[in-house]
């Protein structure tokens, strides 16, 4: 029930709660105890009037229309931080916050940025607004080529599901070329659906777009029972889950695993071929939507560490209370939006965490007190010097990089997709 | 019937538009194959003055207070009089503001067959460009009488430049009961600068992506002393206001150098910077017609572009 | 107030185009079209109108690949009747569109009709104008801004340099929008949804087909490049100093 018609006798407030109570599990939402844990933790907590705890207390008191009125909803990237510490456990990410986005894009209230990006993944099924035929054109000059299962229309072993940023973003096709050299040195039987691939609608739907993400899947979904495959694997955590968790309401039902999951169990197999050493200090960056929402979070750290020359650290915010990128829920393309409100970016909270990491590591390790030596005296040292930020999501690289050209003491951290290490390490 | 070309010429404000002269370069070339003259349609009000300098065989000018300015009305009842006393092989308009007012409505009024966005004449053909500059089109130039309207970048503005052509007063037909009619002029917001008058110009469009990273671009332009202007669609979200539009609703620039960042290259764009000195152009994509116009080009994110760009002269500023 | 919209679609000129075998026409096997950027903003003045003084919107279009999807987002922005004119359409030019037009709203009884200003194909003329001469109705062009009061039109005319002229305008007259006074506001998935349930598109044969007034194309090409530009290569460090260079010969720096 759309709360946009208007009941005479509810209020806004009542139509919108009732909507929220219609959900699976939103109920639950009722025994929110206003604790503010939520807006706590939450990134952007500070500028958002519309963190869960006001949202729930807004309707309480009969006062929702003030909700609908702000636009700091779009201040919420979908990092699953609120839902993750919530004492009561209520559905606050993909319940409440993708409820009140819906409603704001009904009622027209969004920000131009992601105005753009909805209706470029309708017209061109990407939110670049690039040309569907060019989907795949991130495979020319790779030797031998990669199969696109509509023309060869052979059977594979693993439908490798590419997604829009390794496709159309220069970085995001790198990394994509070098999970194709990982997945030839395993010799693993894979193809793409190349330009039959549209978004997997994971991001739109967090942004409200509910519809617009089903006609993506069900496209998807298409193409799939059109192939011949025994599972599939993902560049990135957003097709990830939405392939894993909501797909299957919607009849597409198919085995799925993050890559790094999928070489993981294939590290037997892998640790002899990375040959090469890579010497450098690498803190590892969990993604909201492959660790806090999947709970994914060791696969990834032994590839890490599988990697000869590799030192891996943890970085203070780790594991479930890694600090979002900014990227989900619509904020890959709100960034102007959310600057204005913030006058800061999540990816360099995130970059000065890196440097940081670093610092506190050398500083109690005795080795790097004896590195502090060697260093002033000229002299080689022990502990390997460049910085690596892995990561395993193609929203992330860019956001990092342009982090760390900001940030001074960040200007050496190169920023890395864990295929891209485990290519360079073969 | 005639074989002599007439050209329907645009003024504002007191000043001829350069799209005039294009016209009247193209229909001397056209008159060359026809054998017949070039004659100068002028609609104005004691704008005589104004045809000093037209490369015609002669002016047809109709006078009146009421014509002082465009007025779409007033204009479709005046020509369609001269081309009914003229049979002219081919009237010319402007594919603008004011051409296009009128040349549609004659071809409906007076039967008469219709080309747009004609660039230039291949012999008796005309060339066409549309789809965004991507496609010509070229045909025979439709008989009796063609109207067509025409875009620049095929004949040099001084090719259609002469000296003081002979002016024949011609009397308007009635011009009461105008339907639409002309309220005031709204001069544009004065604004900081004249980008018409810069030296260098940093120009960006549909490439960036968020109204702030306009700050990147800022500091850029100030590092090459030079000043931001934009393309159509950022000025219509209201980045930047309507004095930095570069373009055909905007304003032409000559500066020595021109660097367009994320801009495709429209025609309705490129028309307003062919006089730069230097065009460098940044886009990712290899296709985009603005290469065809440009000096230099890059195929690159221009956001790339602009970090390194703005290092390699951070670097130069400490060597020097 | 009862306003008509007149839209088409168009060749979507993000991907590449490419010429039929014939020579003379584009190639439609792998065209996509899309609506007319103009027009889209013709249906968003539209609406704007039509909130501010009430009204019904009509929005009336060729049949075409994916127009259906046009005319039901329009109809989930706020217009209230859809037509399209079915027939042989697939040759249709701005003459003969107009014409169909014409034929159409002569039964209806139009306040006001907007259209886009121009679209990027049209080679014989542009459909706004064609059709104000056909209903004897006033017309102005490159709008971009439109008040009612009293059935006249205040509208806001573009001339280049960013200068305008204020027009009036006696209704009922025919409008050709450049821009809309906001831009085309977003309309959800799910209302694109319900409105392919609730709306119904009309359907009207367009009859004999009369494209007289357009010039015959022999050939269709595309442009030669003079003179293309000295592509700059490598990484972007190498490209900024290239570029630093070449700034010292031309003397900008």
């Amino acid at each position: 029930m759309l709360a946009t018609e208007l009941d005479e006798r509810l209020s806004t407030s009542q139509v919108f709660w009732n909507s929220l109570m219609e959900m699976p599990g939103g109920e639950k939402i009722r025994q929110c105890i206003q604790c503010g844990t939520c807006t706590g933790v939450c990134p952007f907590g500070r500028w958002m009037q519309t963190t869960p705890r006001k949202i729930i207390a807004a309707l309480r008191m009969n006062e929702f229309e003030d909700i609908l009125a702000s636009d700091t909803a779009w201040m919420c990237v979908s990092c699953y931080a609120c839902a993750k510490v919530c004492p009561q456990q209520l559905p606050l990410t993909d319940g409440l916050m993708f409820r009140l986005k819906e409603e704001l894009l009904l009622t027209g209230n969004v920000p131009t940025e992601l105005q753009l990006a909805l209706e470029n993944s309708r017209r061109y099924g990407n939110p670049m607004g690039e040309s569907p035929k060019k989907r795949s054109a991130w495979t020319e000059g790779l030797d031998p080529p990669v199969p696109v299962l509509r023309e060869t229309r052979k059977p594979v072993d693993v439908l490798w599901f590419v997604g829009d940023f390794a496709s159309y973003h220069p970085q995001g096709q790198q990394a994509a070329r070098a999970l194709v050299k990982v997945l030839r040195a395993l010799g693993v039987n894979f193809g793409i659906l190349g330009p039959d691939e549209v978004s997997d609608g994971d991001s739109q739907r967090m942004a409200g777009e509910r519809g617009l993400f089903e006609w993506l899947a069900i496209r998807n979904g298409a193409h799939f029972m059109r192939s011949n495959f025994n599972q599939i694997i993902t560049t990135d955590p957003h097709a990830y889950n939405a392939i894993k968790n909501e797909y299957p309401s919607l009849e597409i039902n198919y085995p799925v695993q993050h890559y790094t999951e999928f070489l993981y169990e294939r590290l037997d197999q892998l640790k002899p071929l990375l040959t090469k050493k890579i010497s450098a200090t690498v803190a590892y960056h969990d993604p909201c939507y492959l660790g806090r929402v999947n709970g994914v979070y060791d696969p990834p750290r032994e590839l890490l560490k599988a990697i000869p020359g590799v030192r891996l650290v943890e970085m203070s915010h780790h594991h479930d209370s890694s600090l979002c990128c900014g990227g989900g829920g619509g904020g890959m393309w709100l960034d102007g939006f959310q600057w204005d409100q913030s006058k800061s970016r999540l990816s360099e909270w995130r970059i000065r965490e890196v440097v940081i990491s670093k610092t506190v590591e050398d500083f109690i390790s005795v080795i790097g007190a004896e590195d502090k030596n060697r260093r002033k005296a000229g002299q080689p040292t022990l502990l390997p010097e460049e910085t690596i930020l892995a990561v395993a999501c193609p929203y992330e690289k860019p956001r990092f990089t342009d982090a760390t050209k900001t940030i001074e003491e960040a200007k050496t951290v190169r920023v890395m997709d864990i295929a891209e290490l485990l290519a360079n390490a073969m | 019937m005639s074989e002599n070309i007439l050209v329907v010429t645009e003024h504002l404000q007191g000043r001829v538009l350069d799209i005039t002269y294009v016209m009247l370069a193209g229909a001397r070339r056209l008159a060359e194959q026809t054998g017949g003259k070039v004659i100068a349609v002028l609609l104005g009000y004691k704008a005589q003055f104004l045809t000093q300098d037209f490369g015609a065989d002669k002016v047809h000018s109709y006078d009146r207070p009421s014509l002082e300015h465009f007025s779409p009305d007033a204009y479709l009842r005046v020509l369609e009089a001269e081309i009914n006393a003229e049979q002219p092989r081919a009237v010319l308009l402007g594919h603008t503001t004011i051409g296009m007012d009128a040349a549609s409505g004659l071809s409906a009024r007076l039967h008469l067959p219709l080309v747009s966005q004609a660039q230039r004449f291949d012999g008796s053909n005309f060339v066409s460009q549309i789809c965004g500059g991507k496609i010509m089109a070229e045909g025979p130039l439709p008989e009796p009488t063609a109207l067509v309207t025409m875009v620049p970048g095929g004949y040099r503005p001084e090719d259609g430049q002469g000296r003081n052509p002979p002016i024949l007063e011609k009397q308007a037909p009635g011009l009461e009961g105008m339907r639409v009619r002309l309220s005031h002029f709204i001069e544009p917001e004065a604004g900081d600068v004249d980008i018409a008058k810069e030296s260098v110009l940093v120009s960006v469009g549909r490439g960036l992506q968020n109204q702030n990273d306009l700050e990147l671009v800022e500091r850029l332009a100030k590092d090459l002393r030079g000043t931001v202007s934009a393309s159509r669609p950022l000025v219509d979200k209201g980045w930047l206001p309507t004095s930095r539009l570069v373009g055909k609703s905007g304003k032409a620039v000559k500066p020595k150098m021109y660097l367009a960042l994320g801009i495709s290259g429209a025609p309705e764009h490129v028309e307003a910077v062919t006089g730069s000195n230097l065009i460098v152009a940044v886009n990712t994509d290899p296709n985009a017609p603005i290469f065809n116009v440009a000096k230099y080009g890059v195929v690159m994110d221009m956001y790339e572009l602009i970090q390194a760009l703005s290092n390699a002269l951070e670097q130069e500023a400490h060597a020097a | 107030m009862n306003i008509i919209v007149p839209v088409k679609m168009v060749p979507d000129l993000v991907e590449e185009l490419t010429i039929d075998p014939g020579g003379a026409a584009l190639d439609t096997a792998w065209m996509r079209l899309i609506l007319n950027e103009f027009d889209d903003h013709a249906i968003e003045q539209a609406i704007l109108l039509k909130e501010r003084v009430g009204g019904l919107v009509t929005v009336i279009a060729p049949e075409a690949a994916d127009v259906d999807d046009a005319l039901f987002t329009a109809a989930a922005k706020g217009a209230d009747r859809l037509i399209k004119l079915t027939g042989e359409t697939g040759s249709i030019n701005s003459h003969a569109l107009a014409r169909a037009l014409a034929a159409v709203i002569q039964t209806e009884t139009p306040d006001l009709i907007l259209t886009g200003v121009q679209a990027h194909n049209d080679l014989d003329g542009q459909v706004g104008p064609l059709l104000a001469e056909s209903l004897s109705m006033p017309y102005v062009g490159y709008v971009s801004s439109v008040k009612i009061e009293n059935r006249m039109a205040t509208v806001k005319k573009e001339y280049p340099g960013g200068l305008l002229a204020e027009f009036m305008v006696e209704l009922p007259a025919v409008l050709g929008i450049q821009a809309s006074d906001e831009p085309p506001r977003y309309v959800a998935f799910t209302k694109v949804r319900q409105a392919m349930q609730a709306t119904k598109i009309e359907e009207q044969d367009i009859g004999e087909l009369d494209i007289s007034g357009s010039a015959a194309v022999s050939r269709m090409f595309q442009p030669e490049v003079k003179e293309r530009a000295e592509m700059l290569e490598g990484d972007s460090d190498a490209v900024a100093a290239r570029l630093v260079e070449i700034m010292q010969e031309y003397g900008v720096l």
